[in-house]
């Protein structure tokens, strides 16, 4: 595309967000109902799921930041009624905004507080900056595809997630102007976990990566940064199986 | 009658069979393979729904046959573009389906779309059989003779163009079709023949590119399209053949920087790197190199790099080139030689020629040396021995994910296969094998029993003391050595995987305290499997799992196939909280095909029969003959499925399997069936019944025979060129597929002589069985091998006479013939049971060969 072309696509993308955020303001509160109703799917299945759910269960502070956050603004149009259904759902250029679930279980997993500094590669729709925003001090989000990096860049400013900043660019070497960050989540696919990534990890720090096709996650990475500065990864199943049957139980 | 009044028959014959060959090809590119499957084997049911059509409506079409037939024809070419192209556009997302039922209404909508060119073009040949009722051999010879050009045809002509232009050349074949017939018009006959003629030429050269392409409506999820998002990414080489599409892809501004297996304390960014993909998924990398080894020392920290740290300067041989990593990991190292064997003669080419300097001409090297072959067939051929076999990761980690390989044969990591590996080895060689790690761990489980079962075949005391396993977060590298590792060998592992953040889970003298650091795992899965596997509890262990991974072996080649019923609940019930990823879905297709293929199959061919059943004979005629048909459609294509799977290991090549094996059973069962009626008056003493039964009993010997013989034919000719080994095998079928043309054209005289009204249930009968015999085979080879599918095609054609006997005595000895003469209609029916069964058996192969030719070199 030229630029002009582009620039003017992108206007119009973001008018026509924009106007969609005015135009259905009013509606946003009434799918309050279904908002809460997805809390409580996660809920329920963050209750099976004991390997990649620590402690007694989900954090609140994130599932009431789920509970907040208009998931049906960061899907395309005709995706709005499946919004808070408790699936992925297609956005677009091979993507996908990921199945609540497994956002709540990544936003828990990074253990993400109040003055903490978080990173995300691969913004796709915006939605887990969206989450990760109140819960942070300040977001800093990558997005390799140009569209949709502008196109969540002006969603998020609309919606007033001003604590998010979101760049289009290549993101193996991480963001090292702000580095280091409390927790990093990477959702854009990669063989491996960029060196750069890891560097910019703070000690104490955590990193997760989700692992899989575009509408089914296998497992999440969990990659440790400890105090001493060594690394540790974990394998975490969304789900609770034990492939072994009557196995001796543990 | 001229010759030239049957080349019509001939070409639309070709130009049916091609269009599902590239059917499957197109769709293999825009979806996926498993999906392609499934969508052809019911879109080929149209073909049963023609057949219905032309017994339906016989007369009218007859008498204005020439204008019948060129309409049909010309509804075939327009409907091989137009379906093609509408379903090319539904917006169907395979991967969507765990989540949105919608989706199965789309692919609904591509059944229906892709059934019209399979009815237009079968309702052509239908029309034929019934207009020459007393030429049915010639107008089957051209037929046959069209449908074997079609097919190999096809394959051939995949090497020289690409699908889309193959997709014209359809088109215009059924339009020249068209117009041949058309000149057999009374009226108009010109013009009609000349505006065909002219639509033929047309097309062949020009189409709108939008009709016909494949790029844009590439699904947004594969590989391809995902990197082609990347800004200033864009195609640099595009090559294809019946092997797949490659597509090389240059992204100079977000490089590519693919390493699987990589540790985490590597700190170096791979060089820039081309990336080749296949049917626009699963990604080999062309990496820059300038001679400098150190340019590419990240992958002396990748799993695969282990047995560089025990062996010193190994001669050595990667089964699987791909775009070269693993030649550069050997030169990186320090190998002595490297053998490296590829199966798709343009990837060769690719890394050789077209992108040699790119790769600073590794593949030219002294001491590298680049065979074409199949991987199997050159370990089982090479005089030479060598220190180190590595068997790389090629395919990609989503479709491993998906579990979409496990309908495919692989005959890489069968237990067999690894024998032939480590008797290629010297005495302190080592098998490398790497495969993707998956959580719960099934490929690396099974690897690791097949490898123990293979120690153990070839004499190893303590399989345990030959293998090593070691895993990153993503891949896993199985390491199998023909003696047992020493102390030192041990300490190597163990200093190469802390180096690395690498685990082992598995070496001679490692315990519980050794596993599981650095990537942590639930429950050390890997550890815990191998110490199960390698000890007395191997058989329960193997039992209690939740997915299939007891060894492949050569009979049982599905190494991808981990599915057990047992744990399909459980899977469903997860599927919507996280683990959609552990659904393996190539069974689960097969399995929906065939209950699909079942009730289309009922509603669209025996439905229709079933209402015009007035006049059939006695309930119990109706449901002997009826079965025996059924178990003749289903014996037939079981037997010739098997054959094919058995001679891919032979004939080196799934491409060369599939074209000998097809030619074979096609021309040589043709000849049967020309001939049963000799055999039925010269061995059966002019009795059908008992001809078929002679006939089954020399089937049934021929099976039996080639089941114990065939291992030992292969491995003793395996050596032989390739042009000998060709005749071989055709002289092998030949035999078996004579006495197999024959109970089907003896049994429908038979029954035609009985009553008329019986021969339309006989054909949709028959037809159907084909149809779900071909996806049947594959479900069956899965669970009980070739072996038993042979067995089951044995028995059911031992069964099949005594359906008909009891029967015969008052009506067997008035069909001299085979056939009852002056009833055009019987013709349709042999006709159409063959159709129907060549198609489907097109079919069988062409989702075995095509992919399993990719499946063969690991790709997907």
């Amino acid at each position: 595309m030229r630029p002009l072309a582009q620039c003017r696509a992108l206007l119009a993308a973001v008018l026509a967000s924009a106007a969609a955020v005015v135009s259905t303001s009013a509606s946003a509160q009434d799918r309050l109902a279904e908002r809460a109703a997805m809390i409580e799917t996660i809920k329920l299945h963050a209750s099976s799921a004991p390997s990649a759910v620590e402690g007694s269960g989900i954090d609140p502070a994130v599932l009431k930041t789920m509970g907040k956050v208009p998931r049906h603004f960061f899907v395309p149009e005709e995706q709005r009624g499946a919004a808070y259904q408790d699936r992925p759902l297609p956005i677009g250029y091979g993507q996908t905004i990921s199945q609540p679930f497994i956002v709540a279980l990544m936003t828990d997993l990074i253990n993400v507080g109040p003055g903490d500094v978080v990173l995300e590669i691969g913004t796709g729709s915006g939605y887990q900056a969206a989450v990760l925003s109140p819960l942070a001090a300040k977001v800093y989000s990558i997005e390799i595809i140009p569209e949709l990096g502008e196109r969540a860049a002006a969603r998020l400013a609309q919606l007033h997630f001003d604590n998010v900043e979101v760049k289009v660019g290549d993101g193996y070497y991480g963001w090292p102007a702000h580095a280091p960050f409390d927790g990093i989540v990477v959702t854009a696919a990669a063989s491996y976990i960029p060196p750069p990534l890891v560097e910019q990890l703070a000690k104490g720090g955590r990193m997760v990566v989700p692992v899989g096709g575009p509408f089914a996650t296998q497992f999440l990475m969990l990659v440790e940064k400890r105090r001493d500065g060594s690394i540790t990864t974990r394998q975490l199943l969304p789900v609770s199986f034990v492939p072994l049957r009557g196995g001796r139980a543990r | 009658m001229r010759a030239g009044r049957l080349l019509p028959v001939s070409l639309i014959s070709a130009a049916t069979l091609a269009y599902e060959v590239l059917l499957m090809r197109l769709f293999s590119i825009i979806q996926w393979h498993y999906f392609a499957y499934m969508i052809i084997s019911i879109a080929l049911l149209g073909f049963g729904a023609s057949g219905t059509f032309v017994a339906l409506a016989r007369r009218p079409l007859v008498e204005r046959y020439p204008a019948a037939f060129a309409a049909s024809a010309a509804l075939f070419a327009i409907t091989a573009v137009a379906s093609f192209a509408g379903a090319e556009r539904l917006p169907f997302n395979a991967l969507e389906i765990v989540w949105n039922p919608r989706q199965l209404g789309w692919l609904a909508a591509s059944y229906a779309l892709l059934t019209l060119p399979f009815f237009f073009g079968a309702t052509c040949i239908c029309l034929a059989f019934s207009r020459y009722p007393g030429q049915i051999g010639r107008v089957y010879a051209f037929d046959l003779v069209g449908a074997g050009i079609g097919a190999l045809g096809t394959v051939a002509l995949l090497f020289l163009v690409f699908p889309s232009v193959a997709l014209c050349f359809v088109a215009a074949l059924g339009f020249a079709a068209a117009a041949l017939a058309a000149t057999g018009m009374t009226r108009h006959r010109w013009l009609v023949a000349g505006s065909f003629g002219l639509a033929a030429a047309v097309i062949a050269v020009w189409l709108p590119p939008s009709w016909t392409a494949h790029g844009p409506h590439m699904s947004q999820y594969k590989g391809l399209r995902m990197a082609l998002e990347v800004p200033n990414a864009r195609v640099v080489e595009e090559r294809s053949s019946p092997l797949g599409l490659l597509t090389v892809v240059e992204s100079p501004t977000v490089p590519f920087r693919y390493a699987p297996g990589l540790s985490l304390a590597n700190t170096q960014e791979p060089p820039a790197q081309l990336a080749v993909f296949t049917d626009g998924d699963s990604i080999t990398a062309i990496t820059a190199y300038g001679g400098d080894p150190a340019t590419v020392a990240y992958l002396d920290r990748t799993t695969a790099a282990l047995p560089y740290h025990i062996l010193e300067r190994p001669r050595m041989l990667i089964l699987g080139a791909g775009g070269g990593e693993q030649v550069l990991l050997a030169l990186r190292a320090g190998a002595d030689s490297v053998d490296a064997v590829e199966v798709n003669p343009q990837m060769i080419d690719l890394a050789r020629n077209r992108f040699a300097d790119f790769v600073g001409g590794i593949f030219n090297r002294p001491n590298v040396h680049l065979h074409l072959a199949d991987a199997r067939a050159f370990a089982a051929t090479t005089g030479e021995r060598y220190d180190l076999i590595q068997i790389p990761l090629l395919d990609s980690f989503s479709a491993a994910a998906a579990g979409v390989q496990s309908m495919h044969e692989n005959y890489t990591y069968t237990v067999e296969a690894l024998r032939d590996y480590l008797a290629v080895l010297r005495p302190d060689g080592i098998i490398a094998i790497t495969r993707w790690l998956r959580v719960p761990p099934r490929d690396v489980l099974k690897l690791f029993a097949t490898a123990t079962v293979a120690l153990e075949a070839d004499g190893a005391a303590e399989p345990g003391r030959h293998l090593a396993l070691i895993r990153s977060w993503n891949t896993a590298t199985l390491l199998v050595a023909k003696s047992p590792f020493t102390g030192g060998d041990v300490a190597a592992i163990r200093g190469f995987a802390a180096e690395n953040f690498f685990d082992i889970s598995w070496a001679p003298g490692i315990s519980t305290s050794d596993v599981n650091r650095y990537n942590q795992l639930d429950q050390e899965y890997l550890y815990e499997g191998a110490l199960a596997l390698l000890g007395p509890e191997r058989a329960d262990f193997t039992e209690r799992y939740k997915f299939d991974i007891a060894p492949a072996t050569d009979n049982r080649p599905y190494f991808f196939d981990f599915f057990r019923w047992r744990a399909l609940p459980e899977l469903l019930t997860l599927r919507t909280q996280g683990g959609a990823a552990m659904l393996d879905w190539g069974y689960l297709i097969l399995v929906t095909t065939l209950v699909q293929a079942m009730i289309l199959s009922a509603v669209l061919i025996l439905l229709p029969l079933w209402l015009r059943r007035r006049a059939l004979g006695r309930a119990v005629h109706r449901l002997r003959f009826g079965l025996y048909f059924l178990a003749l459609g289903l014996a037939f294509l079981f037997i010739e499925i098997a054959f094919i799977q058995r001679f891919v290991l032979f004939l080196g090549h799934p491409l060369y399997a599939v074209a000998v094996v097809l030619a074979g059973f096609l021309s040589f069962a043709g000849l049967g069936s020309a001939v049963a009626p000799r055999w039925m008056a010269a061995v059966g003493c002019g009795s059908a019944v008992r001809g078929i039964a002679f006939a089954v009993v020399m089937i049934a010997f021929l099976s039996a025979t080639y089941l114990l013989a065939l291992p030992l034919i292969f491995e003793r000719l395996l050596a032989l060129q390739d042009a000998a080994k060709i005749a071989i095998a055709l002289l092998l079928i030949a035999p078996l597929a004579v006495f197999m043309g024959m109970p089907f054209p003896l049994g429908l005289g038979h029954v035609g002589a009985h009553s008329q009204a019986f021969i339309p249930w006989a054909w949709g009968i028959n037809g159907c069985a084909s149809v779900l015999s071909a996806i049947l085979a594959a479900l069956l080879a899965m669970h009980v091998g070739f072996t038993g599918v042979v067995t089951i095609a044995t028995i059911l054609y031992l069964v099949a006479p005594a359906l008909l006997a009891g029967t015969w005595d008052r009506y067997d000895q008035q069909t001299s013939q085979g056939f009852v003469p002056d009833r055009s209609s019987n013709r349709l029916k042999v006709w159409f049971g063959r159709g129907v069964r060549r198609l489907a058996s097109a079919l069988a192969w062409v989702r075995r060969a095509l992919p399993s030719m990719l499946g063969y070199s690991g790709r997907e």
